[in-house]
């Protein structure tokens, strides 16, 4: 299979006043590939996040898309377009479902764009025509296919707060999907999660990878699923790049080991941390 | 009993026309959570709007009643719209990400700029109007008091009920509607799934500035006179039905804007007719005090 670029990323640089929290990275993250971005705490891993989907507008770099719906310099762009139009789609570390609307609810928004559009900018959708409700059901179908998909049929009319924890995580990558995505950006999607639900993650993300055909842009700290499911791993460390490459690449990368457990110690890692680190456990 | 029943009545449709300007104040507070102290304005401009449109009919002769009340509910609520607009743009739109007091300063002046703008343009005498929708049916004509329900206010609280059942399908059921409430909870969420944030925003202005222009025509219809210090007083007590009913809350909005022009005309029937303002402001201060929430305001839980 020849590996199609999705996102290029170059020279990205993001400072906060002295702080600078991504330095001059450059990586490229490839269609239908899980890409995963691992990295102590603070290396810079949620800023370049944040620079994909427009929260901060990045000063040095260029973002380039290069997806079904054409390219894009995300750079340059506001943040609902790249979104709209990049077909960027985006989960958080401290989820951000739409509490008080129902999970039902929380699918069908993500397709905003769409109904909008058959709605006549409102005028259709007000007056009820057919070629509105006709959009309204497509949507809808599409939200209970991954109601199905992820078992919350039963929970469709509760409000998305009252779900569970982990059914929030998997609803807010349903709502992600839902915008019809050429990227999809998760930010530590398995934290929190029992073992048997981050297994459920990872056959959810692979699935999405080779059934959804999409890219993924995985920032985990979870091992097992990092090592397990990435294609491609990109390490970051106090926002620099020091490592790029396949699972088994980075693992036995000495940066990448020292990066995680400190400079002095390179020599003493207790050998069943280092057995954990090689073999994929928690870090 | 008779006296009551008009009291009722009247009660009945000046809280139809609080209760539309109350959905302008909840509906902006609801989505960026800052009090539009111009909405009162917007409704004396719809008001003028309204009244100009009369006189420019009438001079083209269009006199047939139903039709030139259709042309100026629609002048009415274009033009307003449009005022709605342009304050957002111009006054707050700018101001968004700043601190949370300068949109409201920034509201206030507005207030005060669009006074003395209608004043200067439109000058300072009362306009009086012409009645054009006139009778009405009279009940218990036999009796001391003759109960008066004129066509006026039957167009008034029909209008305003059809008004807010569309309105309501528009919040709940449509694309926009969604939109509008997504951004409510959480505006850099709904960015990102492809909401543009400061449109919806824009129409949220749109939308009560609409409503507000048809609160304007009747009351340009319903009193016959109006000037350039009409949308201070009805503003106030329109905001002060938003926060009774629970401000941010739509059926609240309705709710408080009824609640509060009974409270007014019976308080006028039964007591003082010059103590009314206060016995409306009197609830707003109770309803702080005692339910800050309102009546169907959902208190902010924390959840840990």
């Amino acid at each position: 299979m020849t590996r199609t670029p999705l996102l290029q990323v170059e020279h990205l640089t993001m400072r906060f006043g002295g702080l600078i929290a991504v330095n001059d990275i450059s990586f490229t993250a490839y269609d239908r590939e899980i890409t995963a971005i691992i990295g102590p705490n603070g290396a810079g891993k949620t800023t370049v996040f944040n620079c994909l989907t427009g929260f901060y507008n990045a000063p040095v770099g260029r973002l380039r898309l290069t997806g079904a719906r054409g390219e894009f310099l995300l750079e340059r762009m506001d943040g609902f377009r790249i979104a709209q139009k990049g077909g960027v789609a985006r989960t958080f570390q401290n989820i951000r479902l739409f509490p008080q609307m129902t999970v039902l609810e929380n699918l069908i928004i993500a397709q905003h764009n769409t109904l909008m559009r058959a709605s006549g900018y409102t005028a259709a959708g007000l007056f009820g025509l057919k070629s509105y409700r006709d959009a309204e059901r497509e949507a809808v179908e599409l939200a209970r296919s991954w109601l199905d998909r992820l078992g919350l049929t039963a929970q469709a009319d509760w409000e998305a707060g009252n779900l569970p924890y982990g059914s929030q995580r998997r609803l807010e990558i349903a709502r992600a999907m839902c915008t019809k995505p050429v990227l999809l950006c998760l930010d530590e999607p398995a934290a929190g999660l029992n073992p048997r639900e981050s297994g459920e993650l990872r056959e959810l993300l692979t699935e999405i990878r080779d059934r959804r055909r999409i890219g993924v842009l995985l920032i985990e700290h979870d091992m097992s699923v990092v090592m397990g499911i990435s294609d491609h791993i990109v390490v970051l460390d106090y926002g620099r790049l020091i490592a790029d490459g396949t699972p088994a690449e980075v693992r036995s990368d000495p940066a990448v080991i020292r990066a995680y457990l400190g400079e002095e110690d390179t020599d003493q890692i207790p050998p069943e941390v280092a057995r954990n680190l090689r073999q994929g456990g928690r870090v | 009993m008779e006296y009551f029943l008009q009291q009722l009545i009247n009660g009945v449709t000046l809280g139809a026309i609080y209760g539309l300007i109350a959905i302008g104040y909840t509906m902006v507070y609801g989505i960026i959570g800052m009090i539009n102290f111009a909405h009162g304005e917007v409704y004396m401009i719809g008001a003028f709007i309204s009244i100009i449109t009369f006189i420019v009919l009438g001079l083209i002769g269009i006199t047939f009643i139903p039709l030139a009340l259709m042309v100026v509910l629609l002048s009415a609520m274009v033009f307003t719209a449009a005022y709605g607009w342009t304050i957002e743009r111009v006054a707050y739109g700018p101001l968004r990400g700043s601190f949370r007091l300068a949109p409201l300063i920034s509201a206030i002046g507005m207030s005060l700029f669009l006074q003395n703008y209608v004043q200067l343009v439109q000058g300072a005498r009362v306009k009086p109007m012409q009645p054009v929708i006139t009778g009405g049916f009279e009940f218990f004509q036999g009796s001391g008091f003759t109960v008066r329900l004129s066509y006026i206010q039957i167009i008034i609280v029909v209008l305003t009920i059809a008004l807010m059942v569309g309105f309501t399908f528009l919040i709940q059921r449509t694309a926009l509607g969604r939109a509008q409430r997504a951004c409510e909870q959480d505006m850099g969420m709904a960015a990102l799934v492809g909401i543009d944030v400061n449109r919806t925003i824009s129409l949220t202005f749109v939308m009560g500035a609409m409503l507000a222009a048809v609160a304007g025509m009747m009351v340009t219809l319903y009193y016959g006179v109006i000037d350039f210090f009409i949308g201070f007083l009805a503003g106030v007590k329109a905001f002060t039905a938003a926060v009774l009913g629970g401000i941010g809350s739509l059926p609240g909005a309705m709710l408080g804007g009824l609640l509060i022009g009974l409270i007014e005309a019976f308080w006028s029937a039964y007591f003082s007719v010059e103590y009314k303002d206060v016995a409306v402001f009197v609830i707003l201060v109770l309803t702080l005090i005692f339910k800050p929430t309102g009546l169907l305001g959902k208190p902010d839980i924390e959840k840990v």
